[in-house]
């Protein structure tokens, strides 16, 4: 198997992936922004095919489009019920103007189905440089801003009790989200990069009780599932998406069962 | 010590409430009382410096830090995070193994304070309603506040485990000379533990001794 470039350039691009998108999600999950990162993954879809459009590459436009985006739903109001609102029609817009942006290019609708859905023969091997550089960049934000970003995430109130500058962490955890995204998106596919940054993280959080420990399953998990489904997806022809999905909701419903089971014993 | 001088508060056009004077000595132990709405919350921003005051002053010793124990939490049943765990939220990131090794020391002593040894391993989510008033206690503790303050830390509990997190602060104020602020509308509470009140009314303060602190005092609204 790996004597293919393409696999070889995709199990390196996805063990990055895997690795943000676990460590990310951990907070994701415990900020409540699982629905935010699924808007932002369409939203990362229409960047990519604006990218196309005009000519720059997908990877850019999806950066471009999740970072405003992210900083402009991050602060469009705090009130959760007016949020939800919001981000569903953001992201219906985003949908459409994706599919606007695709239809105006040249481009081969194979292509957009590579962003949707993700694809493992896309990458090339300046691309997969790309994603480790933006992936080490997203790592180094959270080495640096991990303490009070765990303290706001697991308890924000605590944490602006204890004098904590919460709005500049949100502002940081969201670019770094929105990094994430887009990194995501050029494996898993835009339509369930989610998948990668709330299961994993959802899981772990059954299973145990601290914020490295957290990271750790998070990271482990997301990194058992791109490994897997790429060999899988290898050996079948099936889409790799398929067998990443299928892992992780399967490791979310043994975890939940396993705390349900220890919570009546 | 704590001193107000001509304190007052507007947001926008809309008085929370004009010239307090008070002062509060360092070892105290008093209740801030009054109905909702009144500007108790409001006052205990402006100590902590998450609001400013419109006009007059409020002063304290710089060097002394604040916990602050807030009233509300969003901690669901699925919460993951251990009591320990939790508590070790307000610690900062270090490198360094002796820091470390005083960071351990520190919880473990946190711990024993607040009665929390044998519990904590308890996911948060799974503890009772007192055992989590006890973690959010904990964690303000941490960054070894001279001034502690409890926004009606108290307001869900049973009476008797009222008492038991009430006897724990009271210890924290006698054995360390914790200057003490709390905040509620529990009139035994503050007959038993408070050496006196600043009571909230008509958009300014009484000082009220504890002797006449007085049941109708506790009445919600204004």
């Amino acid at each position: 198997m790996f004597g293919y470039e393409f696999m070889r350039e995709a199990f390196i691009a996805s063990t990055f992936i895997a690795i943000t998108a676990g460590l990310v999600g951990v907070f994701v999950v415990s900020r409540n922004m699982s629905f935010l990162s699924h808007t932002l993954s369409e939203i990362g879809f229409s960047g990519a095919a604006f990218g196309i459009l005009v000519g720059i590459s997908p990877l850019a436009g999806m950066i471009i489009f999740t970072l405003i985006s992210s900083i402009a739903v991050g602060s469009l109001s705090s009130e959760s019920s007016r949020r939800e609102a919001s981000i569903s029609a953001i992201s219906s817009l985003f949908i459409g103007l994706g599919i606007l942006f695709l239809s105006l290019s040249s481009e081969s609708s194979s292509y957009a189905t590579n962003i949707l859905f993700g694809s493992i023969v896309g990458i090339s091997s300046h691309e997969v440089n790309q994603l480790m550089i933006l992936a080490l960049f997203v790592i180094f934000i959270f080495i640096i801003f991990y303490k009070p970003l765990a303290f706001d995430s697991f308890d924000h109130v605590g944490a602006r009790a204890a004098g904590l500058k919460t709005r500049l962490l949100s502002i940081v955890f969201l670019v770094t989200l929105a990094l994430s995204v887009s990194i995501g998106a050029q494996i898993v596919g835009s339509l369930l990069v989610f998948v990668l940054m709330t299961l994993p993280a959802a899981t772990a959080k059954y299973l145990v009780h601290s914020v490295p420990k957290m990271i750790l399953v998070s990271v482990g998990l997301s990194l058992i599932g791109v490994w897997l489904g790429l060999y899988l997806a290898f050996v079948t022809n099936w889409p790799v998406t398929f067998f990443i999905s299928a892992f992780e909701v399967i490791a979310y419903f043994l975890g939940l069962s396993y705390k349900n089971w220890k919570l009546s014993h | 010590m704590i001193e107000a001088k001509n304190l007052t508060k507007r947001f926008g056009k809309q008085l929370v409430f004009e010239n307090l004077n008070f002062k509060i000595n360092d070892g105290e132990f008093i209740s801030l009382i009054g109905p909702n709405g009144s500007g108790k919350t409001t006052l205990v921003k402006i100590l902590m410096g998450l609001e400013k005051g419109t006009d007059g002053t409020l002063k304290f010793d710089q060097k002394q830090t604040i916990g602050y124990v807030p009233q509300f939490r969003n901690i669901d049943l699925d919460y993951p995070l251990n009591i320990e765990q939790f508590i070790r939220l307000n610690l900062k990131f270090t490198f360094s193994p002796a820091k470390r090794h005083d960071d351990n020391e520190l919880i473990t002593d946190i711990l024993n304070k607040t009665n929390l040894t044998t519990l904590k391993d308890r996911p948060l989510g799974l503890a009772s309603g007192g055992e989590k008033q006890k973690a959010y206690l904990a964690q303000a503790l941490l960054n070894d506040p001279q001034i502690l303050i409890l926004d009606e830390s108290t307001a869900s509990l049973d009476v008797e485990v009222k008492m038991q997190l009430m006897d724990l602060v009271q210890e924290l104020n006698q054995k360390y000379h914790i200057t003490v602020i709390f905040i509620t509308h529990d009139y035994e509470l503050t007959q038993k533990y408070t050496q006196r009140a600043l009571f909230f009314k008509n958009k300014t303060i009484e000082d009220v001794a504890v002797k006449d602190i007085s049941k109708n005092m506790f009445e919600m609204e204004g």
